[in-house]
């Protein structure tokens, strides 16, 4: 891994960011607001994750052990972000003595380099593709298509949105922001020499794409992949999918290219017992995922015969360097944050703008791409993408605590911007309240804002920036009197007495009477 | 027991009745309450919001007013405000403070306490003698639910009122769009989260929605009366607090 440092800049001191599909155009705010108006999306989305999310529920549910799981999987993330640079050294030694070769990426625009140069040299002039984030995050159908490369993506929801020439919105379920009848017309429409009467049956837009998939993988030469594990001890790779098309792409064709993420190494070949229960449980909410696929090298007269791995940076390292942040690398993408998210369920994943969106896109976007604060980079509107309701860390394989991590990049932000309107209020506010005499005034003249409130005591309408909460919520006038006004009153004396004299009367009924005895 | 009264800087200004009825009901079981006068607020808010430096003096503040040794828990109404005493004061102390706010920020933490839990777990009550005859539901906010862990004991303390009409909320766990500052800077999206939330609770028929956290009633209240819904919030501590002798009256404007 040294290697990736050659030839940076001394200062700043850390790895550069990544870069491809890693930024949106708009702030989440905005960015939401569009897909919030979107009856349908939000339909879709809200059926989609209930529905995941209580089988996800039951299958975990039935595990005696399925903390100690988690704690598993979270250690040995750990362990692996701590001798990163050995184990990628290891999978580096293991895959080439098995007959692959191993290509280094510092980011995107290397790592798609690397691959078109190597497709090319096949001859040919398509690749089929399975899903997969490395390559969605790098750009990589865009760079290939400029190359005059055409890729298939094979997996039938990536399949829907690569027709659609539209963006996944979730990690898992690629068009989950899309119904049957939208894929229809997108069959019908982009799919050549497709049946004019094709209905909206599930099996029969299934066999839709069977077909027409079917021809590409008994004719293209090349495919490319992601991996979901590399295991450093024997040089394994292992991709994990449900519909058995990431394995024709990894069995057919005579030259395979897999686009890793650096983290996505494990140290031992057993480690995988913990991962692949981890995994599926927690993504599709299923015992075991139908179709588990490990390769090692290549194998003479099996598969494909020529085997490349693209290890890819992109702004791993710079996450790495954050002691607090690098915990997002240990995310295993099973999407289970995603879909217990009250945020993400009502946004929708465009609104993050990024290939990795939900709770983890939040913290893991801004660390891989950066959030250059000071220049309104819409990345740093991502750790406030939340109401910190915690669904996320609870649900996490590998225990990520992403409250925790929002909470760190929410500082990080605040001290790269300078001085903002914000942060002179937060100053003023903590001025205030560090004071009990000015807070008691302040407590007082709070008390006379009961001038803004209506007949009934509530104020409806405010000034911005708290205009969006007045859109919906009322908010009470402040009340006559400050609890600590209250108390050092007459009145304040008299109830607390009161309280402790019935108290002392219910105690003395209750020991005359044991059948009245709590 | 002698209890330190933590009223919460909402709390304290906007919401008193709250702090009147946790400071009422701790009376009544027998304990000595104590308001160390120069509190004021635990800097959740900026430290939610990305201001770590600022809190700094809050952070010590907090520690200085409960860390005497003659107050033997530190009691407050509020699930998050607890949250942020044990979770976030040592991250502030030990990132921005000196070696004494990093041990008195251990040493006040320990016997920091909210409301629910300190019922339960510390007193070991469920049944406080309460008495309220009014239909109710509870939603669990997330940081008492996900951060503290109070799990049930709010639900165990409401079982046991007397006269209470306990009825249960659809969807309970999930979160009310509140979350601090996030309802002001992704206003559109808190909206759509608050508006399931009160539908959710118009639909049990509850007379009252109840929590431990003030801040969250704030918003679903907001909500309810928005809609002029026939559902209004009350915090858990007064429904505890409300006994035949002193019922519960509304003397805060309807929310
Ligand atoms: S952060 Fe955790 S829950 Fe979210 S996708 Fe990654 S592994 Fe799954």
């Amino acid at each position: 891994m040294s290697r990736t440092f050659l030839g940076m800049p001394a200062t700043p001191p850390r790895a550069p960011y990544g870069e491809g599909n890693l930024r949106g155009d708009a702030a989440f705010p905005r960015a939401a607001e569009g897909e919030l108006r979107n009856e349908q999306l939000r339909r879709n989305l809200g059926r989609a994750t209930h529905t995941i999310r209580a089988k996800r529920l039951a299958v975990t549910g039935e595990l005696p052990d399925w903390e100690q799981l988690r704690d598993a999987g979270s250690a040995l993330k750990t362990d692996t972000m701590n001798r990163l640079p050995e184990l990628l050294e290891e999978l580096e030694r293991k895959v080439t003595e098995r007959g692959g070769t191993v290509h280094w990426a510092r980011d995107g625009v290397e790592a798609n380099a690397i691959v078109a140069r190597l497709i090319e040299a096949t001859g040919s002039d398509e690749v089929i593709k399975v899903k997969s984030m490395a390559t969605q995050e790098i750009g990589l159908n865009e760079h290939l298509e400029s190359r005059g490369i055409t890729p298939y993506e094979t997996d039938l929801a990536e399949l829907i949105v690569q027709l659609a020439h539209d963006k996944p919105s979730h990690i898992l379920v690629p068009a989950i922001h899309r119904n049957r009848d939208e894929i229809r017309q997108i069959f019908l429409k982009e799919i050549p020499g497709v049946d004019p009467s094709l209905d909206a049956v599930p099996a029969h837009l299934a066999a839709a794409a069977r077909a027409y998939l079917r021809e590409k993988f008994m004719t293209t030469k090349v495919a490319v992949s992601g991996a979901n594990f590399g295991v450093a001890e024997t040089g394994t790779l292992s991709v994990v999918e449900s519909e058995g098309n990431g394995r024709m792409c990894l069995t057919l064709p005579e030259t395979l290219i897999t686009v890793m993420g650096i983290e996505k190494v494990i140290p031992r070949y057993q480690d995988l017992e913990v991962f692949l229960q981890l995994l599926p449980r927690s993504s599709t909410g299923e015992r075991m995922n139908p179709y588990t696929s490990m390769w090692t090298g290549v194998t003479p007269g099996d598969g494909p015969q020529e085997f490349h791995l693209v290890l890819l940076d992109n702004g791993r390292t710079a996450a790495l360097a954050d002691k607090v942040g690098r915990a997002a690398l240990h995310c295993i993408r099973c999407s289970a944050c995603l879909n217990v998210c009250p945020v993400y369920e009502r946004a929708g994943g465009h609104a993050y703008g990024s290939t990795y969106p939900g709770p983890i896109g939040a913290v893991l976007t801004p660390q891989l791409a950066g959030m250059h604060a000071a220049k309104d980079d819409p990345n740093s509107s991502l750790p406030y993408a939340s109401s910190l309701c915690g669904a996320c860390f609870d649900a996490c394989p590998v225990k990520i605590d992403i409250p925790s991590l929002l909470v760190e990049l929410r500082h990080q932000k605040t001290e790269q911007s300078g001085t903002t309107p914000e942060k002179l209020a937060m100053k003023a506010a903590a001025g205030v309240m560090k004071r009990p005499k000015l807070y008691t005034a302040a407590q007082k003249a709070a008390g006379l804002g009961r001038v803004l409130g209506g007949r009934d005591g509530t104020i409806s309408h405010l000034p911005p920036p708290f205009s969006g909460w007045s859109d919906s919520r009322d908010t009470p006038a402040p009340p006559r009197q400050s609890f600590r006004a209250w108390l050092a009153s007459d009145e304040g004396a008299a109830t607390l007495q009161g309280a402790a004299d019935e108290g002392a009367r219910q105690r003395a009924a209750a020991h005359d009477d044991p059948e009245e005895q709590r | 027991m002698r209890i330190g009264l933590f009223a919460t800087c909402l709390g304290d200004t906007l919401f008193p009745d709250a702090v009147k009825a946790t400071a009422v009901l701790l009376a009544r079981l027998g304990h000595e309450v104590v308001f160390p006068p120069e509190q004021t607020c635990c800097g959740q808010m900026h430290v939610n919001t990305g201001y770590q430096r600022e809190p700094v003096p809050l952070v010590r503040g907090f520690a200085e007013q409960f860390g005497d040794a003659a107050i033997d828990a530190v009691v407050m109404p509020s699930g998050s405000c607890a949250g942020s005493v044990r979770h976030q004061h040592e991250i502030i102390a030990e990132r921005y403070g000196d070696r004494a706010l990093r041990a008195a920020v251990t040493t006040v933490k320990a016997k920091t306490y909210e409301l629910s839990e300190f019922l339960v777990d510390v007193l070991g009550v469920t049944d406080v003698g309460a008495h309220f005859p009014h239909r109710v539901t509870y939603h669990p906010t997330c940081h008492s639910l996900r951060m503290l862990r109070v799990g049930d004991k709010p639900l165990r303390l409401l079982r046991a009122v007397d006269g209470i009409d306990l009825v249960e909320l659809p969807e309970a766990d999930s979160c009310c769009g509140f979350g601090g500052t996030f309802a002001v800077k992704n206003a559109a999206t808190s909206s759509a989260m608050l508006h399931d939330k009160v539908g959710h609770i118009t639909g049990t028929g509850a007379d009252i929605c109840t929590a431990g956290d003030s801040s969250c009633l704030m918003h679903i209240g907001g909500g309810l009366t928005r809609i002029k819904a026939g559902t209004r919030t009350l915090h858990l501590a007064q429904i505890l607090a409300a006994t035949r002798t002193a019922p519960y009256a509304p003397t805060e404007a309807v929310r």
